[in-house]
């Protein structure tokens, strides 16, 4: 617990619900007619609505991106490293906007809601969202929010995902897009680990077809082997190397099966704290969500096509060791983006930490984050 | 603004969609944005240039000319393709020159002229590998491993069927002066050079 909270942090924040009654027409035919979403703000709205920044959250993220909730707060939100006060998007100049997704479980309505038409919760009959339907619920957020068009909409991971959607769905509402360590698909094998995940979850005896609520437990096995599957994939060969190496726990060899090296016990213990805190109804709706990701594809697989009904300017980034959604993948968004003339930049930041570095402020990350952001702020004049 | 980019401002019609291979700080891009609404790619690779091109709103894209050509960059697909002081520095220039004229519809490059009398003095009295304030480096920390002549040049774009539209020598300080326009091999210490593929 810090006894005082570091300067250049946006400090103590609050979350907040707003609830919207317009139904919501989903990809998949299905329409939610209401439903919640939890968003957190840092900084000021400034008089022309012109300096509002999104946040798009990745697999397991939510609304706590940046600051403390409370003074007794261990750790602050998920990308304290680069929202706030003198930092990449500065909330001096800029008025953030982060947002739980539909589908999540930390507030917005989800498998974990009360389905208002039984009165019991939706567990597996909460409809698959897909990117779209979340953006296109941002901008339904962005209407009750007065902001008319975004300076920027920014995310990593799957949240690059709808930053990319949203320059596609609504492209005179944003000027530019910040599109970090992510990918225009997946490829065969991000599927692959995906399913992997998907079948450890519902192949767990406790997951009851997605109605575990209704027998008083939780998946948990299932949920710990899928995160600690797609923990792997986060982290770079290299990274997990320096970090765990080969060291054992104790000094020898006990020739059995229980967790004798480090990085069998961390793997655990981070997979046995994300199923009591996550839902596992979420992994698989934001898994899914992933998978079905392919804005080529009404294009006939032509990206380059797709990209021509986007007007905003990007910025994409990608990390050297990233080996989830690679350099490559960025490369080929880059690429059909030039094909299609569109304005954008492009950098590879030499980080170790493979996919998880676009959380972790590298002073070259930070510098060109930084530098295009600064420069967002002075063309919207904030 | 450096004489040298604005003799090649002058070559870029408003509106042209522009390459610039080693966009550096993004002096040049910067410009023609501005003031001829140019649009296109800035490509670099040193890291604090790229900051710096993102921080004024220039396009960049990093990516090195030697180990990742340009094959991500269709037929003609800029009106002109730049090249200005690198292309001494590629591992191939003559591929470089052809990929250029490949992407665009024309190629603007220039270059250092290792023939300028003051590197042939210093090469004459001293007997050491010139270095003048165009080319600061030693022999062995150079990034110009291909220097070349104006003649050397010409006489390679004479073998690939280029057409040379301008060329225009420039001294030390990017100057337009009447005596390297006379003697330019000797005289000139810049290169400017138009070239194209086309006839026209």
């Amino acid at each position: 617990m810090p006894d005082s909270l570091p300067p250049d942090s946006v400090g103590i924040v609050t979350p907040q619900t707003l609830h919207f009654d317009s139904p919501l027409t989903l990809a998949c035919g299905q329409t939610l007619d209401s439903y919640d979403l939890v968003i957190e703000t840092y900084g000021t709205l400034n008089a022309d609505a012109s300096n509002a920044v999104l946040i798009c959250h990745a697999l397991s993220g939510h609304h706590h991106a940046a600051g403390y909730h409370s003074m007794d707060d261990r750790k602050p939100g998920w990308w304290d490293s680069c929202i706030g006060p003198g930092k990449p998007i500065d909330t001096r100049r800029f008025f953030v906007v982060s947002l739980n997704n539909l589908g999540g479980c930390n507030g917005s309505t989800g498998p974990n809601a009360t389905n208002p038409k039984t009165g019991k919760t939706y567990g597996p009959d909460f409809p698959v969202i897909t990117v779209q339907d979340w953006v296109h619920s941002q901008a339904i957020l962005a209407d009750r929010l007065g902001i008319e068009c975004w300076a920027a909409v920014v995310g990593g991971s799957l949240g690059g995902m709808q930053a990319l959607q949203w320059s596609l769905s609504y492209p005179n509402r944003l000027r530019h897009a910040l599109i970090i360590a992510s990918t225009p698909r997946l490829t065969a094998q991000n599927i692959a680990f995906n399913e992997v995940a998907r079948k450890a979850i519902t192949s767990d005896p406790e997951f009851h077809d997605g109605r575990y609520h209704d027998f008083d437990t939780l998946p948990r096995q299932g949920l710990m082997l899928a995160r600690m599957v797609g923990h792997i994939t986060y982290l770079s060969d290299a990274s997990m190397g320096e970090k765990f190496g080969r060291e054992l726990r104790d000094q020898a060899y006990k020739f059995g099966y229980d967790a004798e090296f480090q990085v069998e016990s961390y793997l655990r213990y981070q997979g046995e704290r994300f199923s009591e805190s996550f839902d596992a109804n979420t992994y698989l709706l934001m898994t899914r969500a992933l998978d079905y990701f392919d804005p080529a594809y009404e294009f006939d697989n032509n990206l380059a096509a797709a990209l021509t009904q986007a007007s905003c300017e990007f910025l994409v980034l990608s990390f050297s060791t990233d080996w989830r959604f690679s350099p490559a993948r960025s490369e080929e968004l880059v690429n059909a983006m030039i094909a299609a003339r569109r304005k954008v930049s492009y950098a590879e930041i030499d980080a170790p930490w493979g996919h998880d570095a676009f959380l972790i402020p590298t002073p070259r990350y930070t510098d060109i984050f930084g530098a295009y952001m600064g420069r967002v702020a002075r063309e919207v004049g904030a | 603004m450096r004489p040298d980019l604005e003799i090649i401002e002058q070559w870029i019609k408003p509106g042209s969609h522009v390459l610039d291979l080693g966009c550096g700080d993004g002096t040049l891009l910067d410009h023609l944005q501005r003031e001829k609404q140019a649009s296109g790619y800035g490509l670099e690779i040193n890291p604090d240039h790229i900051t710096t091109c993102m921080d004024r709103g220039v396009t960049v894209i990093e990516q090195n000319l030697d180990t990742q050509g340009l094959q991500n960059f269709d037929d003609q697909s800029f009106d002109v393709v730049l090249m200005t002081q690198a292309l001494q520095a590629v591992r191939r220039p003559d591929k470089v020159l052809d990929e250029m004229l490949r992407l665009g519809r024309e190629g603007i490059v220039t270059f250092p002229n290792f023939a300028y009398w003051r590197l042939r003095w210093y090469l004459m009295r001293r007997g050491r590998m010139p270095e003048s304030e165009t080319l600061p480096h030693k022999w062995y920390n150079t990034p110009n491993i291909h220097l070349c002549t104006f003649k050397d040049f010409e006489a390679l774009c004479h073998r690939k069927n280029f057409r040379i539209k301008n060329r225009t020598v420039v001294d030390g300080q990017h100057r337009d002066r009447w005596l390297s326009r006379l003697w330019p091999n000797m005289l000139g210490q810049i290169a400017i050079y138009r070239i194209t593929r086309q006839e026209d």
